[in-house]
């Protein structure tokens, strides 16, 4: 009798409880996957050259997170435990299969620019790593705010590094289906006989590895558990 | 000449960490000492000289454009490129799980020094990178893209143990508080890639 009760209150857990709310909230900052797990970091850094890259690469990342970590959350008693992997790695590839061909569909100019790395999702660690660690052993609901959780996470790290990288080194802005914007006047460029250039090391791969490290310095520095001992 | 060309690209030119930053995830988590940097390496040149032949000749003779001709003309306009995410990984995990059962099985030795390091593969980001860009890139001959599986490798190799030896020296070091660890880890990576930009353009 008493374990009736207890089931049907564990049912009624609305699916925005404080302990479902920390899910939503605690890959931004406190467990963030790419500043603090140290997941999912080859595409962050890739694909951050522009903002429209990153909107659209976190949105591709939203739809598969959402997507495996619900589909694999609901086949999660009937996975056997020793192929758990190849399951996990065929239902994130169909996943992307399907993202890709969406992208090179309507946006084919975006789908060149990100060129591999949309294949990469499949192998980004964050996906696998919340399936292994948290969509096998919840129920959907939660399986799915702890996917939006994540995915959020690693969006506004990636919009940071890529607005960051595109202010300074275009001197533009992008957002999808708006294009790049150029907001500062011709005449300010040097070329144009004015006094301003835009940094072209930021456009470069090894900038986008130390904004990075500077996005861990003053996240750690304001927030103090997360530092490391070595 | 060509072979050369290409491996010596794959090493420093577009080498997988410095200039596209595939195989990152491992390559934090296990550069903390050389021992286990070398390990890992020597397993990552390894199942990418496996996977990338062997994903090329999945590619050619099955998932290209009009690839089926071997089998009958009919099939020339068959196109079944959009498979090639799923076969590539499958060929990936699978052929990760081969390798570690045929080295536990003829190699003790060998698998004492890899075999922990294998089944972290079939998730590193270059071994799948590796497969895309053979694609991508449309190397003639199968002998091509071994070669260019192996310098990606020996590429890969070569950034880990590099960061590995830097963080086992730079932990004797006064660094601040906040960017212990990964932080200054990441701007290491960012100085070392600055430095290898300066193979960019070689050609052999």
């Amino acid at each position: 009798m008493s374990t009736e009760t207890t089931t049907a209150v564990e049912k009624k857990e609305s699916l925005f409880s404080k302990k479902n709310r920390k899910l939503l909230t605690d890959p931004l900052d406190d467990s963030n996957p790419i500043t603090v797990q140290v997941l999912g970091i080859c595409s962050a850094l890739a694909i951050t050259v522009q903002v429209q890259q990153a909107v659209i690469m976190s949105l591709a990342v939203l739809f598969v997170m959402i997507g495996g970590n619900v589909i694999v959350s609901l086949m999660r008693n009937i996975i056997p435990d020793r192929i758990r992997i190849i399951v996990q790695l065929v239902v994130i590839a169909s996943l992307v299969i399907i993202v890709d061909e969406v992208l090179k569909a309507y946006s084919p100019d975006i789908s060149e620019k990100l060129s591999v790395f949309v294949g990469l999702i499949i192998t980004n660690c964050i996906i696998m790593g919340r399936l292994e660690a948290f969509a096998l052993g919840n129920k959907p609901g939660p399986s799915m705010l702890d996917a939006v959780g994540n995915a959020m996470g690693y969006a506004w790290i990636l919009l940071a590094v890529a607005l960051v990288r595109e202010v300074f080194g275009s001197g533009a802005i992008s957002f999808p289906g708006f294009g790049q914007v150029k907001f500062l006047p011709e005449g300010w460029f040097y070329a144009n006989g004015g006094f301003y250039e835009n940094n072209n090391l930021m456009i470069l791969p090894p900038m986008a590895l130390i904004t990075v490290g500077v996005i861990i310095w003053i996240q750690r520095a304001r927030n103090r558990s997360l530092i490391e001992e070595n | 000449m060509e072979y050369l060309s290409i491996f010596v690209k794959g090493i420093f030119v577009e080498n997988m960490i410095f200039a596209y930053f595939l195989g990152m995830c491992s390559y934090l988590a296990v550069s903390k000492t050389v021992k286990t940097a070398v390990g890992l390496g020597f397993a990552v040149i390894f199942v990418l000289g496996i996977t990338v032949p062997i994903n090329y000749l999945l590619e050619n003779f099955v998932l290209k454009e009009g690839a089926l001709t071997w089998l009958s003309a009919d099939y020339a306009n068959v196109d079944l490129s959009f498979l090639s995410f799923i076969m590539f990984i499958a060929v990936i995990a699978s052929m990760v799980q081969l390798v570690e059962m045929i080295v536990e099985k003829f190699a003790p030795a060998l698998y004492g020094a890899l075999g922990i390091f294998l089944p972290l593969i079939a998730v590193n980001c270059s071994i799948l990178g590796g497969a895309l860009f053979m694609q991508e890139r449309q190397y003639p001959s199968i002998g091509e893209a071994t070669v260019f599986g192996l310098g990606s490798g020996v590429g890969w190799l070569l950034a880990i143990v590099a960061i590995a030896a830097i963080r086992e020296k730079i932990r004797y070091s006064n660094i601040p508080d906040p960017l212990k660890g990964l932080g200054i880890t990441f701007i290491l990576t960012g100085l070392m890639g600055m430095a290898f930009m300066a193979f960019m353009g070689i050609e052999i």
